[in-house]
């Protein structure tokens, strides 16, 4: 048990130097970081199902990704699955302003303006305000993390991000000793965010980390995916990413970071609190109320997959669990 | 409505049934489905024998409402085709969903509400697909129509069905609820007209 326990902490804290040590010189060409043969590379199943010598005949070619290019380094914390497809990374999208069926966003985002775009910090925090995301970004060297991500709805995708550790921007800011959660707030926009005009959930979006959550290295705030600058029906120009939480969590288009002693109550804990919790960890044991969470669909696939413990980051974040009940605190 | 008019409806109605079908084969093998095309083949699939069985439950009104009998003589075709898009989905369910897990499906099925109710509006919809010839009809005589007021209850299950698996957006359940309600509460009302009347 305790050799368990030790090994444990010793893979953790080879994690953590990996990721410490991961500011590789000089920046990599959005080119390299993706194998044009994966992203072309589509729905296998089509062929297993349909059979079909047409299908590629109707297939879109993809020159390029249209966004902006991001100079960033090449994270060595990276997962070998195969990348989930550009176009479908950034057409199947949940995000409840722009509305609730999946294609919405990547439609209606476009007319949100992100520039000039400033994020508040606030609550019990050394050093409060406004700040311009350039203020924001500055300091951080860009860093590229493919993760593993894993809708609540049973599906999941492989996507590189391209962001900055979440930890080093809280450090910034010097939390005080009271600062026990993060809770992070969506922009409210209702003329440029249609979906927010209908009370599908209670606006602004709000979601909340534990602060040793916020801390860990693996909680990321992106700003790009595929080597170029985040498009906006993925959260632009600012989201949290924590891969092992269901996506929800991973909030989109963050305008007020708040540190606070209670634990905030995200907007879908309070819009239906016995199917969402404030932890939300992926977790195949513990089923959603109305389905099972044992295995998810990778898009792309046609076999389902089995869910992994902490979506397969258990050896990175398990330890700061120990000890709950994870039913309880679902 | 000559009987030859009658046959032109009955071919038109069978493929306009068939249409949706069509436009999903086509759109699977033309890969415009979108990133998760399994879902969409499962929840379109479904949707249509929804909107076939509320589209077979406007009949009666209909023809209240033309005084002609061909809403009755469409019936029976429109019955059937709900039934075709409900085994669809429920195959599919079995299969894109589950992939023949029988363990996890009979789990999911006792646990899970929406489930259970799905389940029961296509057991429920299984005898009136084998009753519907025009043979059982006569051998079943007054107990025919008994038996076919389970369509009733069906469609009440297929639309909370619905209701429970939507995640937050009520809306879609929300109107279907409402179609549903009209089409009871006009038998309803009739039923107590004829009987003070």
């Amino acid at each position: 048990m305790a050799n368990d326990r030790q090994n444990k902490d010793t893979r953790f804290i080879e994690m953590t130097s990996i990721l410490k040590s991961s500011k590789i010189p000089g920046g990599v060409k959005p080119s390299e970081i993706t194998d044009k043969q994966v992203y072309l590379n589509r729905r296998k199943f089509m062929q297993a199902t349909a059979g079909l010598a047409l299908a590629p005949l109707f297939q879109q070619a993809q020159a390029g990704y249209g966004n902006k290019p991001l100079t960033y380094d090449k994270s060595r914390y990276k997962v070998e699955d195969e990348l989930t497809d550009y176009k479908d990374v950034t057409t199947y999208n949940n995000f409840y302003e722009f509305g609730t069926d999946k294609y919405s966003p990547a439609q209606r985002a476009q007319a949100l303006t992100i520039d000039p775009w400033s994020v508040t910090i606030s609550g019990e925090v050394e050093k409060p305000g406004t700040y311009t995301l350039e203020d924001i970004l500055k300091p951080h060297a860009l860093e590229e993390r493919i993760y593993r991500f894993r809708c609540v709805e049973g599906w999941s995708m492989v996507i590189p991000w391209v962001g900055i550790t979440l930890g080093d921007l809280i450090k910034r800011f010097n939390p005080t000793s009271r600062a026990k959660f993060v809770k992070f707030t969506t922009l409210y926009r209702p003329s440029e965010m249609p979906g927010q005009k209908r009370r599908v959930l209670e606006w602004p979006y709000v979601e909340g980390l534990r602060m040793d959550e916020a801390m860990h290295p693996l909680s990321i705030l992106a700003v790009g995916l595929y080597g170029e600058v985040l498009p906006k029906q993925n959260g632009a120009p600012l989201r949290l990413v924590v891969p092992w939480k269901y996506g929800f969590k991973s909030i989109k288009s963050i305008v007020n970071i708040s540190f606070t002693e209670q634990q905030p109550v995200s907007s879908w804990q309070q819009s239906i609190p016995q199917e969402y919790g404030f932890y939300s960890n992926v977790n195949p044991e513990v089923d959603h109320p109305r389905w099972s969470q044992k295995r998810e669909r990778r898009i792309g696939e046609f076999l389902k997959r089995k869910t992994l413990m902490f979506n397969g980051y258990e050896k990175e974040v398990a330890a700061l669990y120990e000890g709950m009940d994870l039913r309880k605190y679902y | 409505m000559s009987s030859r008019q009658l046959v032109l409806l009955k071919i038109i109605v069978f493929i306009s049934c068939l249409l949706p079908l069509a436009w999903l084969m086509y759109a699977l093998l033309l890969d415009q489905l979108g990133a998760n095309p399994i879902e969409v083949i499962i929840r379109r699939i479904g949707e249509w024998g929804l909107q076939l069985l509320l589209i077979t439950l406007c009949m009666t009104p209909l023809r209240d409402v033309v005084q002609q009998p061909w809403p009755i003589q469409i019936r029976r075709m429109l019955g059937l085709f709900a039934f075709f898009y409900v085994c669809l989905h429920f195959v599919s369910y079995l299969w894109l969903e589950q992939f023949f897990d029988w363990p996890e499906i009979v789990r999911d099925i006792i646990k899970r509400p929406f489930i259970t109710v799905g389940m029961l509006a296509v057991l429920g919809l299984l005898p009136l697909a084998f009753t519907s010839t025009r043979k059982a009809q006569r051998r079943l005589g007054k107990r025919w129509k008994r038996l076919h007021q389970l369509v009733y209850p069906v469609s009440v299950f297929a639309v909370v069905h619905f209701f429970w698996l939507v995640k937050a957006d009520l809306l879609k359940p929300a109107i279907y609820s409402l179609c549903l309600l009209a089409l009871l509460g006009y038998r309803i009302y009739k039923h107590r007209l004829t009987r003070s009347g």
